[in-house]
């Protein structure tokens, strides 16, 4: 008689209402989440109610002040920024979505030195960004002799952005479905014609994607810069890529090691500058992945 | 001869060889390479910055007093070299983050993975995409200026210094929850639909089916992602520098301000140690402890998703 006897938990899933366990774990679930995104609304809030009375022409207008926080600006942070991300993008991208290809279309995984690329690239994504501070100290500013320079700030950000755009490039690329490729060997295409004409076009919105992406992490990095002599108060424009620079984020720390409550207030004013940008970028980037995303 | 070579061996390449090579074909695939090696190379520049400053600090200083030893003050005079509590410092506010976001992340993603529907999923991946780009400069300013003056107000026997180990491991956990979530929820996604109808079919809930099927057939991933999540947390720089301080005595207690390893170098880094100097070495020294030790955890995240990864299809 047992065996006929409707087991308990078909009972719970006949009746329509769940019991209180389910409804509360389902709460906690979605609490946790609202935490999560509490801390960024409250985050938002914060900066932009406390930098709103700083959040005028001046910010970028006038170059940064010691003694004057009350008229200071952020414009050599901005423009150093600008300049770092021009050439991040120049350097990184390329570098970056060549080696996506070599990996995904021409790599044989069976090879040592393949096997080596991989391991080292997911290796190096995970390293602290203070580390490639070091490299850029050591390597880059003293060895090869690039001075503090725009162009040693722009090397070390790139070397740290590579292994992002690598992996996103690589899923981008691996998503375009084989028959694809083997639809244009089979017409005669060469290999490097087939992943021009045909695998390239059709992971470009991908790419696309993660290179913003990869490109938001670089403008809102600021301790590898801390290492390459950035971290003083710069009140020039760059000239150059051999000129000595500042970026936005660190010109944010500079703001908050100071005591004064104006340079608090300035600080908050350029943070919602940098949000601002980020953002943008953010939004650009999941447009593009949303609006020309293949389903094959 | 060659020729009835290679009929007895057809599909090799030589039987499908063109007469004349394409040289343009290998150019490509040689400069592809070539933009691959570059990874390796900045794995080999990182490997000689440390290396080299770090065999000449332990020349100066006994490995003895830097494993052996809780008093830190390389830019003290006479300097001390105890690295013990930079050790400790980073382990407590890397544990604080752990566990703010360990609990978070993995909940958000059992809820978008297996609760939300794909609409909500559609707004709240890229949301969380947005927390994850916040720039580690304003979670420092946000510890510093906002989070340690209200635990002051609402907790004021916790005692806190100005600078403390408690709002900097806070934000750093928040900093890391988007990597746990989105990790793990990709994980998740990643487990067959016939496990949960079975699940069902069984008479499971749909709490019984995500604790005990999703996320058990997802553990590989998960364990990665939280491993990753550490390894990030360790590195973290500028909140710990903004928030938790520079001052570095041995302390226990997070109401304390404290130096992490990541924060000494970005203060050593930035300009208070001479070039050359033994202070300056000392940079590189932890440097390379910070390097391996992250490399370490990294590596033990690849080895527990290759060892324990449930293969499905």
């Amino acid at each position: 008689m047992a065996i006929l006897s409707t087991p308990r938990s078909a009972v719970q899933l006949a009746s329509k209402g769940r019991p209180l366990k389910e409804h509360l774990f389902r709460i906690a679930l979605m609490a946790s989440l609202a935490i999560a995104l509490a801390f960024l609304a409250m985050l938002l809030l914060y900066v932009v109610e406390k930098g709103w009375p700083r959040l005028n022409s001046m910010l970028w207008e006038n170059q940064p002040s010691i003694r004057r926080p009350e008229t200071s600006g952020i414009q050599s942070g901005i423009l150093g920024t600008l300049w770092i991300i021009a050439l991040t993008a120049v350097m990184a991208l390329p570098t970056g979505i060549l080696a996506a290809i070599y990996l995904e279309e021409y790599a044989d995984r069976t090879k040592w030195y393949n096997k080596l690329i991989e391991l080292n690239i997911s290796n190096l994504a995970a390293v602290p960004s203070i580390v490639y501070g070091i490299l850029g100290l050591g390597i880059i500013a003293r060895w090869l002799q690039f001075g503090f320079t725009v162009m040693t700030g722009a090397v070390t950000i790139s070397l740290l952005v590579l292994p992002i755009v690598i992996i996103s490039a690589r899923e981008a690329i691996r998503a375009v479905p084989p028959s694809i490729r083997e639809g244009s060997l089979a017409l005669g295409a060469t290999q490097w014609q087939t992943i021009y004409r045909q695998v390239l076009p059709a992971s470009i919105p991908g790419i696309a994607t993660g290179s913003i992406l990869a490109l938001s992490r670089a403008i809102g990095e600021a301790a590898p810069f801390l290492m390459l002599g950035a971290a003083t108060l710069v009140r020039f424009n760059p000239e150059g890529v051999w000129s000595s620079f500042t970026v936005l984020p660190l010109q944010i720390y500079s703001f908050i090691s100071r005591p004064q409550e104006e340079f608090s207030i300035l600080a908050s004013a350029a943070i919602v500058i940098l949000l601002a940008i980020l953002l943008l970028m953010n939004s650009v980037a999941i447009w593009l992945r949303n609006r020309y995303q293949k389903r094959w | 001869m060659s020729a009835q070579h290679r009929t007895t061996v057809p599909g090799t390449r030589g039987s499908l060889a063109r007469s004349r090579p394409r040289y343009g074909e290998f150019v490509v695939k040689a400069v592809l390479l070539t933009a691959a090696m570059v990874s390796v190379a900045t794995t080999i520049g990182i490997v000689i910055a440390l290396l080299e400053p770090t065999v000449e600090f332990f020349a100066a200083v006994s490995i003895g007093e830097f494993f052996g030893s809780t008093d830190w003050g390389p830019l003290f005079n006479p300097p001390a070299f105890g690295v013990w509590p930079l050790i400790v410092a980073t382990v407590e506010i890397t544990l604080i983050a752990v566990v703010v976001a360990v609990p978070l992340g993995l909940a958000a993603a059992i809820y978008l993975s297996e609760y939300a529907s794909h609409r909500t999923r559609k707004i709240f991946k890229p949301v969380l995409e947005v927390l994850a780009g916040v720039p580690t400069v304003v979670f420092g300013f946000f510890a510093l200026t906002f989070v340690t003056p209200l635990f002051r107000n609402l907790f004021p026997f916790l005692d806190l210094e100005a600078k403390n180990a408690l709002a900097a491991g806070l934000l750093v956990g928040v900093m890391i929850i988007p990597i746990v979530a989105s990790l793990s929820e990709d994980s998740m996604a990643a487990v067959p639909n016939g496990l949960r109808e079975g699940s069902y079919a069984l008479g499971a809930s749909k709490m019984l089916t995500s604790v005990r099927v999703v996320v058990p057939a997802a553990f590989s991933g998960i364990v990665a992602a939280i491993i990753l999540a550490i390894s990030r947390a360790a590195g973290e720089t500028m909140i710990v520098a903004i928030a938790g301080g520079f001052k570095s005595v041995f302390t226990l207690y997070p109401g304390n301000e404290m130096s992490t390893m990541a924060a000494f170098i970005a203060q050593a880094g930035s300009g208070d140690a001479s070039v050359g100097s033994i202070a300056y070495k000392t940079i590189f020294a932890v440097g390379s402890l910070l390097f391996v030790i992250t490399f370490a955890m990294n590596y033990l995240s690849a080895r527990m998703v290759q060892k324990y990864r449930e293969v499905y299809d």
